[in-house]
């Protein structure tokens, strides 16, 4: 059934990293941006303020992460759009190929590509940063992997229905972005303005916040239980939903 | 023999534009068989019916014992395609796309290096397909065509954009794929693209078929006008080819005459004219007219882009 998935997942990845900027712009930037800061503040950071340092400590991670897979989601949309735009898409069509082969592998590219990020990010952050001394590292992996994959299944269902790449971009970032602003990232959801709340609840991007934040932090999974479920809930009807409406052409 | 394509009455719109309408055609085993007609006739969407790539809304089609839409994987392990202005990634190298194309298939693919050989790509191997020429990205699609060794093969538009050079050496491809013993449905807007390529065509205008068949019994059904051009000094030559049978006109200019008729036996008969009054002639040629003439008949306008 995913006849031709390793081989179009390794031609992707050696396609994107010929492309100009491609493995500097996505992995390159991020990591020394982190650096640049981490050498402005990082040590300094517990001296300034017990805010700035719990910051450090629970925020920091979890903002890197879920820049990280915005950021996948994103270049996921356009991927799809520029692909059928472009006729690719129509022309693996009319191979065996199904269109769940070819969202899969682009899913895994990101995956990888997003670890390889962070992977990458704690390894030259440490030197500055005080963090993940006592994080479950583990478990933490795996709340990534579990919100990843829901967050990228709402980019699925972006990608299949965006008309033109050039809409592709703007549309997702409309999605996306208002969403992390509610999310719990910048400000924790109590203490946003009641009708703020109500939409953060709806939002399934809450719930990766709040699970990450919380398998950090130590919390056991059991404590949250309601967000995997709606991580859970949003992957299988955006997934499902981006089968029917996706578009070859 | 039963035929490796059977459609019969299909008809297929968009909205309540009818692109297809009531389309029937037999493809035999072994023949290549041309949809031929202007841009905007239907020939890509009755093709991609026929490919599985769009649900028709009415009629029946057969592709080697197979209904393409219910069982369009199941065709697609045995057909090969190449699609009008299809595209693959910027940067995926020749014989990467050869070879993500030949895991697809569960039937052997055949060698992508002979392919390539053949196909005069095998020094573009390492390129991107961005690098590529027109024509080079046309061979690299062929060559994914036939890369699974399938019995049937569409072939879309696959001059459309090419330099006369490159549509020539296509053309002896394809005639090297009938060789091989497939059979080719294929769709093109030139005229002269058909008559040196097809067994067969079927001539396509809004959505309807008008006419198949041979291009030269096309031709000669349809156009049975000829036309003598030649070129004589003697005055009283005029009165002698008015007496020629089925003489329609006759046209004179300096010492050029244009003699039009019709049937098989004028330029016989002219000829046999000349050489009777010992007419001298400094020129002599025939105009038959060609498919171009018989769409121009049919649909009382000139196929053009």
């Amino acid at each position: 059934m995913l006849r031709g998935l390793w081989k179009l997942t390794w031609i992707e990845i050696k396609i994107f990293l010929r492309e100009p900027l491609g493995a500097i712009g996505t992995i390159g930037i991020p990591v020394l941006v982190f650096l640049v800061a981490g050498r402005m503040i990082g040590r300094r950071a517990a001296l300034i303020s017990p805010a700035a340092s719990s910051f450090i400590g629970v925020g920091l991670p979890v903002l890197a992460s879920v820049l990280i897979v915005i950021g996948a989601v994103l270049s996921l949309v356009t991927i799809i759009s520029i692909y059928r735009e472009g006729g690719i898409l129509k022309r693996l069509r009319a191979t065996p190929l199904r269109p769940q082969t070819i969202l899969t592998a682009h899913v895994i590219v990101k995956l990888l590509l997003s670890a390889a990020t962070l992977v990458l990010m704690v390894a030259a952050g440490k030197r500055y940063y005080p963090v993940g001394i006592h994080a479950p590292l583990a478990g933490f992996t795996m709340a990534l992997l579990i919100s990843t994959c829901s967050i990228l299944s709402i980019g699925f269902l972006i990608a299949s229905l965006v008309p033109t790449a050039r809409f592709a971009q703007p549309i997702g970032a409309v999605i996306m972005y208002p969403m992390m602003a509610v999310s719990g990232l910048f400000a924790p959801v109590e203490s946003l303005p009641l009708a703020a709340q109500a939409v953060a609840k709806v939002l399934p991007l809450t719930y990766a916040v709040s699970l990450l934040e919380g398998i950090w932090k130590g919390d056991a999974w059991w404590a949250h239980a309601h967000d995997l479920t709606a991580l859970a809930l949003t992957f299988i009807v955006c997934t499902a939903l981006s089968a029917k409406v996706f578009r070859w052409e | 023999m039963h035929p490796v394509i059977q459609v019969s009455a299909i008809r297929k719109t968009y909205g309540s534009t009818v692109a297809v309408d009531d389309v029937s055609f037999e493809v035999k085993d072994g023949e290549i068989f041309g949809l031929i007609g202007p841009n905007g006739a239907g020939k890509t969407t009755t093709m991609e019916c026929i490919e599985g790539l769009r649900k028709r809304d009415r009629g029946t089609i057969s592709v080697l014992g197979l209904d393409p839409f219910n069982d369009v994987y199941k065709l697609q392990e045995r057909i090969g395609v190449q699609l009008q202005q299809a595209q693959l990634q910027k940067r995926i190298k020749v014989w990467e796309a050869l070879d993500l194309w030949a895991s697809l298939y569960h039937r052997n693919a055949i060698d992508g290096e002979r392919l390539l050989e053949q196909l005069g790509l095998i020094g573009k191997r390492n390129a991107w397909f961005m690098t590529l020429s027109g024509g080079q990205k046309q061979r690299l699609f062929i060559a994914l065509a036939l890369i699974n060794d399938p019995e049937l093969v569409f072939l879309d538009e696959l001059t459309t954009g090419l330099d006369p050079q490159a549509r020539r050496a296509i053309w002896d491809l394809v005639r090297g794929i009938r060789e091989r013993g497939k059979t080719v449905l294929l769709t093109t807007h030139l005229m002269e693209e058909a008559e040196r390529l097809c067994d067969r065509v079927a001539i396509i205008e809004h959505g309807r078929i008008i006419d198949i068949d041979s291009p030269e019994r096309l031709v000669k059904r349809h156009c049975p006008e000829r036309t003598v051009v030649l070129a004589t000094d003697d005055r009283s030559a005029a009165e002698r080819f008015r007496a020629i049978p089925r003489v329609d006109e006759i046209t004179c200019s300096g010492s050029q005459f244009t003699i039009r008729g019709s049937g098989d036996d004028l330029v016989t008969d002219v000829i046999h004219c000349l050489s009777e009054n010992r007419t001298r002639v400094t020129d002599f040629r025939t105009i038959l007219p060609n498919l171009e003439d018989v769409f121009l008949k049919l649909t009382g306008h000139p196929i053009r882009d």
